[in-house]
């Protein structure tokens, strides 16, 4: 099912939250066929399970990985695991026909350039204007660990987020302004929750899809006006 | 002189780097490290150093090995904080020693400027957070970059899978990661590889690294290590 940006939200509120790989299910339904997209490290590597099949039963994405590589495959297994073969995540994986290798600075030059379709990352907050915050929880005891985020959120033509929408606390992780440190300013473009999908817009953030939760419901949870 | 030495063991290849030196390693935690070049800057005990590298060591061997020595007084890398990076965890909430937070294709991209001459860069990444901070930012064709400065090495680290008697190097795999960047960006650059064959062997057009940019090559053993995630 696609949705236009402009149109109404499309309210499922008879049935639960997502699951995760519900929510891995509804992103990759989203990822256009043909295009060259970065999953990032934890939950957007499930969305591999649930990306666009060509005409040949085989995804039909090329999928890069920032250490090194096009045309990843899946987790590697038993005797084709290979230590020289690994995923951002430093798991093995597998390489598919028609997979290249190359350097880092090709492989951010492929980022920053604008050359990647889209990326899926994790994050601890967004803001009503796609500044991410995925990196830092700013904590003083916490050690600062940034990898490739800050070049994945301003580099690739669309940033999706994969999130939870709310904290264990109940907090909506999608905010007016962000109180984490800034991985990104106004870089994503589409928030996929567990119990909505936004579109950050220019005119403000609009509901495409609610799960488990009615949009009124969910206005009332999110302190960001929300287009419906 | 500005030929590059196969040489007869991994102690050789270390010899002679000094204490304060900068060291660019290459790898992407485990894929790619130099272990035996490391092993030997072991024993050879430069110290004081200041190591460039993606991360900031896994486990108990290869750069994390070299922390655990003391022998290290800051690191500058992209992700410190991992799974196994409890030697340098350790050694940072101790204060005993300084990181540099570069996001991963800035850290890239300083030292392929450093290799290519370039004195400094305008780059998006990390424009408006607190990597920024600080730093000069300029606007071009409506977007914001921040200013970022090279990063050169004393020395370069590199592992590869194979070399040539003259010093071009193939990689093998997402092994290569950081190796070809930094095998430009060190006023000395020195290769681990499982193999030299004779100059004329390695096809031309595969040669990823090319000799000019190698000094010093020395042949170790295939490592076997335990790889992350994996069972």
């Amino acid at each position: 099912m696609t949705v236009l940006s402009s149109a109404a939200a499309v309210e499922h509120a008879d049935r639960g939250p997502l699951t995760t790989d519900e929510l891995a299910a509804v992103i990759g339904r989203d990822i256009p066929a043909g295009s060259y997209v970065n999953l990032g490290i934890g939950q957007p590597t499930k969305i591999a399970d649930h990306l666009p099949v060509g005409a040949d039963g085989q995804p039909d994405v090329i999928l890069h990985t920032e250490n090194g590589m096009l045309g990843m495959g899946p987790a590697a297994a038993g005797d084709d695991i290979d230590p020289d073969l690994t995923n951002a995540g430093k798991v093995p994986v597998t390489e598919l026909p028609g997979a290249a290798y190359f350097h880092h600075a090709d492989s951010f030059a492929m980022m920053r350039g604008g050359h990647l379709d889209v990326c899926v990352l994790g994050a601890y907050q967004v803001s009503a204007r796609g500044d991410l915050a995925n990196w830092h929880t700013g904590k003083p005891d916490a050690i600062p660990a940034v990898g490739g985020a800050m070049d994945l959120a301003i580099g690739a033509k669309d940033v999706y987020v994969m999130m939870t929408l709310f904290t264990k606390n109940g907090e909506s992780k999608l905010v007016a302004d962000c109180t984490y440190p800034l991985t990104g300013v106004a870089c994503v473009s589409r928030v996929y929750t567990d119990h909505a999908v936004f579109d950050i817009q220019p005119d403000g953030v609009r509901v495409l899809e609610t799960y488990g939760i009615t949009l009124a419901d969910l206005q009332g949870r999110v302190d960001v006006p929300l287009l419906g | 002189m500005s030929r590059a030495q196969v040489l007869e063991s991994v102690d050789e290849a270390v010899a002679g780097i000094e204490d304060g030196s900068t060291v660019l390693v290459g790898g992407f935690g485990l894929a790619g490290m130099p272990f035996d070049l490391i092993d030997g800057l072991i024993r050879q005990g430069a110290k004081d150093l200041t190591i460039v590298s993606n991360n900031a060591g896994n486990g108990d061997v290869g750069l994390a090995a070299l922390l655990r020595a003391g022998q290290v007084r800051k690191v500058i890398c992209s992700f410190p904080r991992q799974i196994d990076s409890y030697v340098f965890d350790g050694l940072y909430r101790a204060g005993k020693i300084e990181l540099e937070v570069v996001p991963q294709g800035n850290l890239a991209e300083r030292m392929r400027a450093a290799g290519a001459g370039i004195g400094a860069f305008f780059t998006p990444t990390g424009v408006g957070t607190p990597l920024a901070d600080g730093k000069e930012t300029r606007e071009i064709d409506g977007r914001t970059y921040v200013l970022e400065y090279p990063i050169k090495g004393d020395y370069a680290f590199v592992s590869a899978y194979r070399a040539d008697t003259l010093g071009n190097l193939v990689y093998r795999k997402t092994a290569r990661n950081f190796g070809p960047v930094m095998a430009t960006a060190a006023t000395t650059t020195i290769a681990e590889v499982r193999e030299v064959v004779p100059a004329g062997e390695l096809d031309p057009e595969a040669v990823v690294t090319p000799s000019i940019f190698v000094d010093r090559i020395a042949v170790v053993e295939a490592r076997q290590y335990t790889v992350q995630g994996a069972r």
